[in-house]
This record gives structure tokens, sequence and C-alpha cells, in this order.
């Protein structure tokens, strides 16, 4: 079935022409219609634009033009990624009907590349959550089953790539919201350096943590994503002028004599046993691939999470601000401007955006500045410092991407053991590293991810390690049973 | 308690959130949970430790004074919740 | 006042006349169309991010040199947080303890008295947009043409004594902004916006007074007005025995006085903090280097070498390079004219006069510096009178025409002729019996009263000593 395929092996039937663009597209939009009912990991299907860009593609090949490396992929777009003319809705009340005049860098370069938009994808509102439970219209399910979360708050990305709802797919990760989700829906998800990635026309959540990445099938997509969207945009400041390289180039390299180092502090108590003895084990084959294991400590591992919830409610609720219902988004009936701000903003509005829009307001308060917003940011170079000590000896930290697998929908109710979920991704946020989750193996039948976490603008090395774990772990394209079949139904 | 209703009250007026009594006293206990655990940072000693404001060590990031074309009217205004004039429309202002 | 000193601090906003926006490349042109000039980053909408105008911030290092400021080699930009319907992300990006510049001064000069005034910092910030008030007070509207157009913030130190000298700041201040060309300052644009801060204090004493804030003041005078307003207001309530208030103050320029702005809702808390999507600005000497020498010759240093070169007077050459249009224009003339001491009697003069009148800089006008050139020509050569120079002058001030266009057009070429000017002199001498007797009674003053009966019957065209001259031989000559 046309949908399973990897965007590697349907780019190379399409080049091929064994199979056209209009086909992949309506393959994927067929697998929407089929499941998507059940996983919800759509907030906007375009069917009629897919179709007609993958139309022109077919129209372009055929003319023998040359054409970019995704020419006629079918791709998933978290719904906080502007696309010109289609709604970015951010899983908010408040952008339900707006509708960017300009398309993000990310979505600028994949179209250039040929990838063809299917819709919108899910998310926590403002991508601030870990299951999409804080989605204003819904909850997506895990495809693996139904009943669970599918992680977030890149879940609508994460199940649709995992249903085979779409090729590839792309998030936003600020704490952990492409790994988490792609840990729970045994997908990959790949959050690179901060700065490796334009930033422009990502909503911003919180602007020092924030980045876009892939989320894919196997590895080697993962790769050829981030191969069209990494690189200088002039029109992001604090995106880096760090050469892209091909990342695929180094996937077939081997692993012998690559230094990986464990970090105790990520198997610590909470940290599920299974998921904890699936790390292990993947482990040991990285070791028996020729690579090499110590265990080491990054002492300030603990404080990531308070940092986190200082730093990145400050930054959010300085970025929400604008959303104040005077020059787009949804706007309450006021007859005084001091109202129609508090109302709109509190109609509009979740509570767990809410939340954090108070806990930043405040942390940056008068008074409050230094005790809490400055004390994260010191603490944070504290953490940075643990990150570049363990770099200067190791190549490549490995570690369990989350503590557990998908929860229960609706089975965590308190905030801090929710906040708790982020406590492994968080780290490559506040050192702003590249960090990549590949499916390691099943708990109770439900998906592992193992993380890998690099130097900065090291990309090509933990994907490499990745690569080199997948290739022989025998997991690559494992598929929950619902998308296996294609109309398959429990 | 670090965080009382009234400073709870006053941080929602900075935010422009109006919050109902049942939701300004659930926030302040969820703020209080969140305070006492982030408090474990003062565990650590930073008075010599530089904040990290940005992870990568950029600089002078410039655009040249060049103009580059603006949106349309049509497109500037497209998502305004109410518009006159070329110009978005708000409740009124008092100065 | 004997009892009292007024001590003042002025907050003052310039817009940088930058093509571009300080943080997108929207242009910045000034009475476009409501919302023209606006895109998806200067509208605050979603995910949009701010990339910095290299030319901004050279334009603030330029003004902040020419304040004497130094320069750190380390700046940042902030976020000042706060909801207003003219600010589209509901944060201005400015800059909060890291400047651009701090610690110059700027010297002034207030009824004879020379004064150097602190100038405590210069930061660069982004300008909001425009609200516009329905006539009934029941809605507003917005306008972002201006949202992200370029702002430097000079503040002063509390070192000003006196509204006057207030007023000689600002003009100062103006006079070096347009000398640097980082600005076109047009107060009446919104290019030049300024607030005060005064406070009174017993003479001799080292603590400061109560101080208010005035806003809304839109002209040199306006500021100068209020703040003469709010001392006084100050001076009655102390000398009373009450006791002011800390608060921020409206000029009503109409009634002539201030009143207490309505109370915020809450205190202001603009929870200032690095703006995470712009980097650090590195400044190092070669580029202020660089600037500097970017900077043209200022007032003073010009002031001298007008002395030097040319030997005007210190206050003929000061009243010249006050304004850097003037002295362009000045200059523009010797280039090809000898005599400096006239052609500044004109400046200083009818051209000074009538743009005066009109309320516009010289740069404004039709004048030329060809104008005044080909008018000083027609002086000197004996073709027009002084007199009718300046009737000339008020028409090439009015059409742009040139002046000996406007000479041949008018027939306003003096009359040389010695019989002609003669036979006017004896009609004069003719006409006025009194002021002819008089004269030969020794009243010599007289003589100016027949020379102009003589300018007068000529329509002015006579040449003023030949009818002297002609005047005296015929009175004097039928005295012997």
């Amino acid at each position: 079935m046309l949908a399973h395929l990897t965007v590697a092996e349907l780019a190379e039937k399409l080049q091929k022409k064994e199979v056209s663009a209009r086909e992949a597209a309506l393959a994927a939009l067929e697998q929407i219609e089929a499941l998507d009912r059940k996983i919800k990991a759509y907030i906007t299907v375009t069917a009629d634009e897919a179709l007609a860009a993958a139309d022109a593609v077919d129209a372009r090949r055929s003319k023998g033009e040359k054409l970019g490396p995704l020419a006629g992929v079918p791709m998933a777009l978290k719904d906080n990624l502007c696309t010109k003319g289609v709604p970015t809705t951010c899983a908010s009340k408040l952008l339900e009907n707006f509708i960017p005049p300009y398309d993000a860098t990310v979505v600028e370069r994949l179209r250039q590349a040929g990838a063809v938009m299917l819709g919108k994808t899910n998310l926590d509102e403002f991508a601030m959550g870990s299951s999409t439970e804080n989605s204003a219209f819904f909850t997506t399910r895990n495809p693996w089953d139904t009943a669970r979360v599918p992680g977030g708050s890149s879940g609508g990305s994460a199940a649709a790539v995992a249903a085979d709802e779409a090729y590839f797919a792309l998030g936003t990760d600020t704490g952990g919201s492409i790994r988490q989700p792609a840990a729970f829906c045994g997908v990959v998800g790949l959050k690179p350096t901060y700065g490796r990635v334009s930033r422009f026309g990502a909503v911003a959540f919180a602007s020092s943590l924030d980045q876009i990445g892939p989320m894919t099938k196997d590895v080697r997509d993962c790769a050829l994503v981030l191969n069209v969207i990494a690189g200088l945009d002039e029109r992001d400041s604090t995106s880096a002028d760090v050469e892209v390289s091909d990342y695929t180039a180094f996937l077939e390299e081997d692993i012998r004599r690559m230094k990986l180092g464990i970090p105790k502090e990520y198997f610590a108590a909470g940290v599920n046993s299974e998921v904890k003895a699936a790390v292990r084990k993947a482990i040991d084959l990285l070791v028996s691939l020729g690579a090499e294991a110590e265990e080491i400590s990054l002492p300030h591992t603990e404080y990531g999470i308070p940092v986190y919830y200082l730093i990145a409610p400050a930054e959010a609720s300085s970025n929400l601000a604008r959303f104040d219902g005077v020059r787009y988004g949804f706007r309450a009936e006021a007859d005084n401007l001091l109202d129609m701000y508090r109302k709109t903003r509190s109609q509009g509005l979740g509570s767990e955006v809410k939340r954090r829009i108070m806990l930043g307001t405040y942390a940056l308060s008068s008074g409050y500045y230094d005790a809490y917003y400055l004390k994260a940011q010191k603490v944070r170079t504290l953490i940075k410092n643990d990150f570049d000590r363990a770099f200067a000896k190791y190549d490549v930290l490995v570690t369990p991407t989350t503590p557990t697998v998908a929860f229960q929908v609706g089975s965590v109710s308190d905030l801090l053991t929710m906040y708790l979920n982020d406590i492994l991704t968080i780290g490559a946020n506040l050192a702003g590293l590249p960090a990549v989750s590949v499916p390691c193996g099943f708990a109770g039948g439900l998906p592992v991810g193992l993380q890998f976490i690099g130097k900065p603008f090291a990309e090509g090395t933990i994907l490499r390690a990745a690569y080199a774990y997948e290739q022989n772990s025998g997991l690559r394209k494992s598929k929950p049973p619902i998308a296996a079949g294609g109309e398959r139904h429990e | 308690m670090k965080i009382t209703q009234e400073e709870v009250a006053h941080v929602a007026m900075l935010a422009r959130l109006e919050l109902n009594a049942g939701e300004m006293e659930e926030i302040a206990g969820q703020l209080n949970d969140i305070l006492e655990y982030v408090d474990k940072l003062n565990r650590l000693d930073t008075t010599d430790v530089p904040p990290t404001m940005h992870v990568l060590p950029l600089a002078n990031v410039f655009r040249e004074d060049e103009p580059r074309p603006c949106l349309s009217r049509e497109e500037v205004l497209a998502n305004a919740p109410e518009a006159e004039d070329g110009m978005f429309r708000i409740p009124p202002v008092i100065e | 006042m004997s009892k009292y000193e007024t001590v003042i601090g002025l907050e003052v906003h310039v817009e940088l006349s930058t093509k571009t926006k300080i943080f997108c490349s929207c242009p910045t042109d000034f009475g476009s169309a409501p919302n023209t000039n606006v895109c998806p980053i200067c509208l605050g909408m979603p995910g949009t991010l701010p990339v910095l105008n290299r030319k901004a911030v050279e334009y603030a290092i330029k003004a902040a040199l020419a304040l004497n400021c130094h320069v750190p080699s380390y700046a940042k930009f902030d976020r000042k947080n706060y909801f207003y319907p003219d600010l589209p992300k509901a944060y201005q990006i400015s800059q909060y303890d890291l400047p651009l510049a701090v610690h110059g001064y700027l010297e002034i000069e207030c009824d004879g008295v020379k004064r150097r005034i602190g100038i405590n910092r210069v930061h660069l910030e982004e300008d909001a947009g425009k609200l516009v008030h329905s006539e009934f007070g029941d809605y507003s509207l917005a306008d972002y043409n201006r949202g992200g157009v370029p702002l430097i913030e000079i503040v002063t130190e509390p070192d000003l004594r006196s509204p006057a000298e207030a007023k000689a700041f600002l003009e100062k201040l103006k006079s070096i902004m347009l000398y640097t060309g980082v600005s076109d300052v047009k107060m009446e644009e919104g290019s030049l916006r300024c607030d005060a801060n005064i406070s009174l204090r017993p003479v001799g004493a080292d603590y400061f007074g109560v101080r208010t804030e005035i806003k809304n003041m839109n002209s040199f005078r306006a500021v100068q007005r209020g703040l003469e307003y709010e001392e006084q207001r100050h001076l009655e309530i102390l000398s009373a025995g009450g006791e002011l208030v800390q608060e921020t103050r409206r000029w009503d320029e109409d009634k002539g006085v201030t009143y207490a702005m309505r109370s915020k809702e809450e205190a202001e808390d603009y929870r200032y903090f690095p703006d995470p999507d712009l980097v650090p600005v590195i400044v190092d000497e070669a580029w202020v280097e660089e600037i500097r020498k970017s900077l043209p010759e200022m007032p003073e240093e010009r002031r001298q070498r007008y002395m030097a070169e040319w030997g005007l007077s210190s206050y003929d050459a000061e009243v010249i390079t006050a304004s850097k249009a003037m002295a362009d224009f000045f200059e523009a003339v010797m280039a090809d004219y000898h005599d400096a001491k006239t052609a500044a009697n004109w400046m200083m003069g009818e051209i000074a006069k009538h743009l005066n009148a009109a309320g516009i800089e010289i740069n404004e006008s039709r004048l030329t510096p060809a104008h005044l050139l080909e008018l000083l020509k027609l002086v000197d050569e004996g073709t027009i009178s002084g007199t009718i120079a300046k009737t000339v002058f008020a028409e090439v001030f009015e059409s742009g025409k040139m002046p000996a266009e406007i000479v041949r057009e008018k027939g306003l070429v003096q009359i040389t002729d010695e019989g002609a000017i003669a036979a006017i002199v004896d009609q004069v001498i003719k006409d006025n019996p009194k002021p002819v007797a008089d004269y030969r009674e020794g009243k010599a003053k007289a003589i100016g009263f027949l020379v102009g009966q003589v300018m007068k019957l000529s329509r002015g065209k006579a040449n003023p000593e030949l009818a002297n001259r002609l005047l005296r031989e015929r009175l004097d000559s039928q005295l012997d």
C-alpha cells in the first residue's frame, strides 16, 4: 500500500514515474478518510489544494523539469506553522479563524522542494502540553491504542505519521514536543540545534527554546527532511550561519569507537522499568556495533523542570500578549478597551495557556524577576555547562526519551506529574542541543523512544547513531495495527 | 503560600485576563504548587553564574535599509475583527 | 523664585530617517494612507520575527556621538510589555539596562549664559502606531504605518534649571540632529517628541523635590509654556506649605494648563526582559570611529571656521550655523562671492524674515543660493539699489524666479543717468520749500527727507548716492 512508504521510498518511485504525485496524495487522503475519525490527527485537511499541488508536480515532471528532492511527497504540518491562505489555529479558539498572509520559512522551503501539504495537525493549544488534551478542539488518539494520548504537543503530527496519514510531518519542540510524541507513537522525531532551522512563521511559545523539526517514519527520512528545512534564514536573527551538510551522507558511516555517554540521572526513579530495560537493551546493541558506552553524570538534570517552567512561561506570557482581539483572531464583545482585552483573552484562551501566562507574568513582574526569571536563566547556564563537560569527552548522549509510555486519555490530572513528562527532553532545549528520538521496542505493547543528544550542529552524528541502531534493531517501520491493513479496525 | 489571591488578581490584570473567583482560587493554588516546586533552584548558589539568554554566541545580525513590498490593505484587514476606513476598529480608547 | 531652584530633565524621542522600519522592510514614509506601510512583522502577526536595521543602529550611534556620548561595546534589546492598541505585539522592543550610548552632554546658551547639560543615555527602540478617535468617542481606529519606525530616546540628566533652558536645549538638539542628518526633526509630524520632568527644591539643597512628568507638549514653545505653568504650580503649592503628588500630567495647549492624567488601573509594571528574538549588538572601536568620521562638521566647528575664514563676527557666525540648512546655503553662496558680511546680513535679515513669516526652513523654500548670488551681484554692479533688491527678493521668495528676470520684467533697473536724476532733484527742491529752507538754515538732517522724496518720485530706481550728491550740489550752490 502506497501510504505505508517512507519518504525515500516514495520519492524514488515518483522519480522513476512508477507512481504519480496525485496517487501518492490520494493514498494519504484515503488513509485520512479511513482513520482520522478515530485518530483525529488533523485540524484542517486541504484535500483540494493537495491534489492541485500534486498535479502541478506531475505536470512539471512530465515536462522533464528539474524538481526538488521532495517533489510530490505529501506532508502534514503542525497547526502552529503559518501557511499562507490556510487557517493556522494553534489549536486555540483565539486563532480559530486566523488565515496568515505568509508562509513560515520551513513551509516555503518544503513547497520549494516540491512537498505537497495535506493539512494541519492537532496540538496542545499554542504547543503547551504533552498530550494534545489541551487542544481547544479535540484530543488526538494514539494509533497504537486509541484510548491513549499520542503525546504532545506535536501529537497530531506524530499520530498522522504513525498511522500513515502523512508520509512525514513537521512538529515544533520547546521542551520535548517533537520527541515525546514521536516516542509515544513509535516514529522518529528530531529537534535540531537551536538556530539550525528558522523559526520564522512558527507561532512562538518560548522563543529561546522553540525549534521546528521533522517527524518521520524512519531515520533516513528525517535526514532528507532536515536537508530541506535547515539553514540560515535572513528573517530569523537567531538562525545560525552554519553550513548545511547532506545529512543522509552521515547515515552509512559506522559507529565504531563512537563514544556514548549514558547520563545516570536519566535512568532515575520515576522512569518506568520496562522503558529503562528497552533503552538498556538498545545501548547494548549499539555497543555490539562497536560504540563505547560509559555512564556519566549530568548533575543539574533535576533542575531542568523548574528552570523550564519559569523560562518558557515567562517568554510565552510576552509572546502571547499580541492575541488581544485588535488585529486578527477572536474578539469578545465589550464596550470598552480593557473589557475587550480581558474578555477576549479569557474566552479565547484555554486554562493551561492562561495558567502559564499567569506564571510567566508573575516570574517577570516587578520584584520577582531576579528571584525567578533571572535565577532560572542562571541555572540554565549550569545545565548547559553539564552538557559542555560531557561533550568534551563523549560524542553522543543516549537516554530514554520519556519516563513512561503513552498514558490513557484523561488519566493525568496532576499538573506537576504532567510537567514531569518532559524531564528527559527538556535538557536539550535548555542547552540548545540537537536530539532525536527513535523507536526502541515496546513496553506493554506501546512504543518506547530512545533519545540521542548531540553537540551543537552535530545532527549528522546523532542521525548516524540513530540510523545504525534502527538498521540493526529490526524495529524499522513497525506499524500500529490500526494502520497496518489500511482498513483494519479493532 | 507564596502568592496571595490579591497578587493573582494583580498578575491577571497585567496579563489582561479576567478570572472569576473560582478560577482565581484554582490558579492561586496551582501557582503556589509550581512556585513551591521551583523553589528547589534556591539550593544552588548562582552568585557568579552568568545567565544564558541565548544558547548561541550570535551578535550583530542586521538587515540592510532597503524597502520591500508591504501587504495590500486587503490582506492587512482580512483577519480584522472590525475595520473602518482602512483601519482596525476597536472599542474607545480614552486618553 | 528666590527660595526655590527649578530642576528639569527631558526625555526626547527622535524618529530616525531611515528608509525602512527598525525591524522590518516596510517604508517609513510619512503621510501614507492608513495601514499601507505595514507587513506581518510590524502588525505583530503570529510567528513573525524582528531583524534589526543596520542603518538605524548607525544613525543612533551617530546621533549619540554628536551628543558627546560614550558608546559601550555591548548593547542588547529588551521587551517592554504593556497592552495598548497602538502596540501590535503588546510589547515594545526597546533597550533597558544596556543602551547603545551613555554619558554625553550638550552645551547650550540661554540668556547669555553657557551651560553643559548631561545626557544620561541614548537608546534605540521602535515607534508605536497611531490611534484616531471617533467624533463621539464611541470607538477608535488603529493605523500601524508608524509602528516600527526607528526612534532614539534621549534622556537628559536633571541639569536644566529653567523652562527657557529646556527650550534652548531642544533647539540646540534639533540643530544637532539636523546637522548629523539622522532625522528631519519635524515636531508637527511627530518626528521629535518631548516629555519633561520638573521639580522644585530649596536653593542649595542636595536632594530633589517631588517631581511631575508632563506629556503632550507638541512644540518647543509648548514645552516652555508647560514647564512654566508647572513651575508656577509647584511654587504656589510649596509656598503655601502644601505637598506635591508625584504624577503624570497632560499639557492642554488651548487652555494653557496641565491636568493630572486619569490614574492607571494599576501601577505600571513593564516586565522588561531581554528579547530572545534579537541578538546583542557589539560595537567595536573601529565601527565607532568609522561612524565618527562620517559625522559632518558640527555647528561649533563651523562657527569657528566662519570667523577665521571669512571674518564674520562671533554673533553672525553663530546665528548662521544654528541651522545646518542655513549654513549650507551660506557656504554655497560664499563659494562664488567675496563679501561674507553682506551675504550674512542677507541671511539674517531678509531671508530669515521671510522664512519666519512663512514658518518654513530654508531647504523647504524655493530659494536657492543661485538666487541670492544673482541678487547680490545685481546690487554690486549697481543695476538695482539695495532698496529695490528687497522688493525683488520678496518676489524671488514668492515665485522662485531669478532676480534678473524680475528686474527686467518690472523695469527696476537703477537710474544712473545724471541728467535724469537732476531733473527729479530739481522737481523735489521746487516741491519742498520748507525742508529746503530747513537745510539751508543748517538742519543737516533735512537732506534725508529730500533724498527720500527723490527715491519716491523715481519709484526707488534712482541711484541713492547720485541723488544725494546732486541734491547737495544744488542746495549748496544756490546757497552761495
